[in-house]
């Protein structure tokens, strides 16, 4: 085994290899087709004559091809998506019948189907590949470089792109004391939303005098809107396994664990075949990397609990509890699973340690802020053109993630539009919400929790004019009531009265009082609980209420929601000066609400209509206004 | 009650669980594990098969009902042959999600609090966030994605199963 480690890490710089195919194989591509597209693939191929080469072989001749699927490529809304390699060519929404032409002329003839070529809606101009798309231009990708190249379930093609180095160097030619140094020279924190320095936890952990020490991965991405840890585990599963595997090296641990959540079928589909690829091979196993000392993995599934993502309360679960937090400290570093030290990272911030220790803490400072360092991914999602994972680095402004890469807001149509911004929610349901105002912040932990948001994991949602912040508000309140998990009275009761009294504003029932009230019960429901759940549950409502008062106040005290959304409120008008009168709306209304002559503007009664929406679908002005 | 059923049913039944127990070193810390099993055996968790898996692992029915029922992944109650899965994260949900989810049960004449149809051809349920947000707005027909959905794609993907079902 230890020849074999030292044969893997002694293979240089990839030579250079024959024409590949890639079809993307995450979630999204796959829901669009991706498997039918690789098998469209395979059976043109064959018939075209190429000759395909099934394994990863570094030695592969020039003409021959390897066809493989990849993790996600986080462009998730243009798939599925499909790279033809060495030219970096990539197609987007390909379908079954478009393989035979990609056969004819891309391979055989070596010419670009230009018909499926991702097209700028900005520019109108055609981009060939990665490098001039502006979703990717703008991007540094740090732990998706290689989601999207490599294939995930291929342990070779991983070694031959470098992996194992940075665990081969850790286990036999560093001390635990030189792999935390290097971790806490880099300043790299916890990318799963606290933002704790990753090597002051392992250095906890690593003092502990204990000959039982345990590693958990943290992939109970629960943050609804955002998958980054879903792409990196289905794109590029080895880097999160080597990542623990420093991390059990640095504390001194003989077993770790990976927790996943369960929505992710083919993430844990990827990662236990990366954990059996490795035991294979000798990484894992009595003496992993031949360095004398056992390690273990285990992946296990979460079974749907928000809550599980909270260190003692995923502890609690993995001991076959009801997943409920418990006070700290002790910390989990003294006394965790089964009472031993243990650290639990998230699937990011262990992707960040590989790259660390191959190239340098101080490397790793180059990007970034001071006092956040390296990159972040994004989940970039709701009204943008753009939607999928965006890797920057910390610092980067909102105007560039949002508007630059995400390519603009888009309205109910799904068109870019230029006063469409109103807001972006991140930090899911514990974070806040940022304004217009907020387009040049620099997103770092530090100024975001200045303005009372926060990085969170990285769910980033784009809002677009038509969006009531009240329900936003409420929606985010509807899912800690739900995923409390009880322990704390304030927590438990506190929510579900807060979402009560949302209920009140958004039904037409408020008072002013009602919104003292909210607001009363929020810092209690604050100082009241235990966990970062019920700790941050407020957020979302505090920070609407402070960027979006009059949007209350319209609520309360006018009963007007001006989106339209709370349909007890919404109060439909049509503009009379984007009206044409071209009577569609007329036609379309079940009550017969809309009056009007022919090329004059219509009118709505109110007394008559049911607020049912039609005419906002039907009218191409977008004349309809407040439903 | 245990006595009235037949014998060789009832033996059936238990075997698969002891061989899922088996599986797990019959260790009370793996109820996680052993019931996410019984239930991709069942597709919900019997209440006489938690009974068993107590009094196998030794621990309190009491502690084996606390797990099942704080985790959303376990049903208590039987699921219906296809199960509707309509994603309401945060984008799935400002994408309108919800007017898919009325349209779905109003196709199949769902109200109230029931979630199973009569005939148990169809369950449907919401869930937080499936991280398919590319595709927003979101339904999943029995592990099958289907991405960027309107009320009436959503009915006419029901409309479907239901023609298939009925051949």
């Amino acid at each position: 085994m230890i020849s074999e480690t030292l044969q893997m890490a002694s293979i240089g710089p990839a030579p250079k290899t024959g024409r590949r195919v890639v079809v993307c194989a995450g979630t999204g591509c796959v829901a669009g087709g991706a498997y039918d597209v690789l098998q469209a693939f395979a059976q043109q191929i064959k018939a075209a004559g190429i000759n395909v080469v099934a394994e990863f072989k570094p030695e592969q001749k020039p003409h021959d091809l390897r066809l493989h699927k990849s993790g996600c490529q986080g462009f998730c809304q243009m798939g599925p998506l499909v790279t033809v390699l060495p030219e970096g060519i990539l197609y987007n929404k390909v379908k079954v019948a478009d393989i035979a032409e990609i056969v004819s002329k891309t391979l055989i003839a070596g010419v670009v189907v230009e018909r499926l070529l991702y097209v700028d809606p900005a520019t109108r101009k055609r981009c060939h590949g990665v490098d001039d798309i502006p979703f990717y231009q703008q991007q540094q990708r740090f732990v998706l470089r290689d989601c999207g190249t490599i294939d995930p379930e291929s342990v070779h093609e991983y070694i031959h792109h470098g992996g194992y180095a940075a665990a081969n160097k850790a286990y036999l030619q560093m001390s635990p004391e030189q792999i935390v140094q290097e971790i806490t020279k880099s300043g790299l924190r916890g990318r799963g939303g606290g933002g704790f320095p990753t090597g002051r936890k392992w250095e906890a952990a690593r003092v502990q005098q204990n000959a039982k020490k345990y590693v958990i991965c943290n992939a109970d991405e629960g943050d609804p809107g955002a998958f980054m840890n879903r792409s990196v585990m289905e794109g590029n599963p080895h880097s999160v396994l080597e990542g623990l595997m420093i991390a059990a090296r640095a504390i001194g641990a003989d077993e770790t664990l990976i927790y996943v959540r369960s929505e992710y079928p083919l993430a844990v589909q990827r990662m236990r075949q990366a954990v059996i690829d490795a035991q294979v091979l000798g990484f894992l196993g009595p003496n992993a990397f031949g360095a004398g000392r056992p390690l273990s993995c285990e992946v296990m599934e979460g079974a749907g609990a928000f809550v599980c993502g909270e260190e003692t309360a995923m502890i609690a679960s993995i001991e076959g509890q009801r997943g409920m937090p418990r006070p700290k400290p002790p910390f989990p570093a003294q006394s965790g699973l089964w009472g031993k030290p243990t650290i639990i990272n998230n699937v990011e911030t262990l992707a960040h340690v590989v790259r660390i220790i191959n190239d340098g803490g101080d490397n790793f400072r180059k990007l970034g802020t001071a006092t956040s360092p390296g990159t972040k991914t994004f989940a970039l999602t709701g009204h943008v053109a753009n939607t999928g994972l965006v890797e920057v680095p910390f610092g980067t402004t909102l105007r560039d993630v949002v508007l630059n890469i995400g390519g603009g807001i888009t309205n109910r149509r799904g068109k870019v539009t230029a006063d469409g911004f109103k807001a972006v929610q991140i930090g899911g349901p514990s974070g806040g919400c940022l304004t217009r105002a907020h387009l040049d912040l620099p997103l770092d932990y530090d100024s975001l929790r200045g303005v009372g948001a926060m990085v969170g994991s990285g769910g980033l949602v784009a809002l677009n004019q038509q969006t009531c912040m009240v329900s936003i508000a409420r929606f985010f309140m509807d899912f800690t009531q739900r995923e409390s998990c009880g322990k704390c009275v304030l927590c438990r009761e506190g929510t579900r009265q807060m979402l009560a009294l949302l209920d009140d504003i958004i039904e037409g029932r408020a008072t002013g009082e009602t919104l003292d009230l909210l607001e009363k019960l929020a810092g209690a429901v604050q100082k009241g609980s235990l966990c970062g759940l019920g700790k941050t549950a407020p957020n979302p409502v505090l920070s609407t209420m402070r960027y979006f008062r009059e949007e209350y106040d319209a609520h309360v005290f006018h009963k007007c929601c001006s989106t339209g959304q709370c349909k007890a409120l919404a109060k439909p008008s049509i503009d009379p000066i984007k009206c044409k009168g071209c009577t569609a709306c007329a036609r379309k209304c079940p009550v017969g609400a809309i009056s009007g002559e022919k090329k004059k503007p219509h009118v709505i009664d109110q007394t008559k209509c049911i607020v049912c929406g039609v005419c906002a679908d039907t009218c191409k002005l977008d004349a309809v206004v407040g439903v | 009650m245990m006595n009235k059923r037949k014998p060789e049913s009832t033996g059936r039944k238990f075997v698969k669980v002891c061989s899922i127990l088996d599986r797990h070193g019959r260790r009370p810390s793996r109820l996680v594990p052993i019931l996410q099993a019984v239930q991709e055996e069942y597709r919900y968790l019997p209440q006489e098969v938690l009974t068993y898996v107590a009094t196998a692992l030794d621990v309190s029915p009491a502690r084996v009902y606390g797990v099942a029922t704080f985790y959303a992944h376990f049903a208590i109650e039987p699921k219906g042959k296809h199960l509707v899965r309509l994603c309401d994260g945060t984008a799935c949900h400002v994408k309108d999600s919800i007017p898919i989810l009325d349209a779905i049960r109003k196709r199949l004449c769902l109200d109230g609090k029931r979630n199973t149809t009569p005939d148990m051809l169809f369950t449907v349920e919401t869930v937080a966030c499936l991280g398919a947000c590319g595709l927003a707005p979101v339904v999943v027909i029995d592990d099958q994605v289907h991405g960027q959905m309107t009320p009436a794609s959503a009915v006419a993907l029901i409309d479907g199963v239901i023609a298939k079902e009925a051949q």
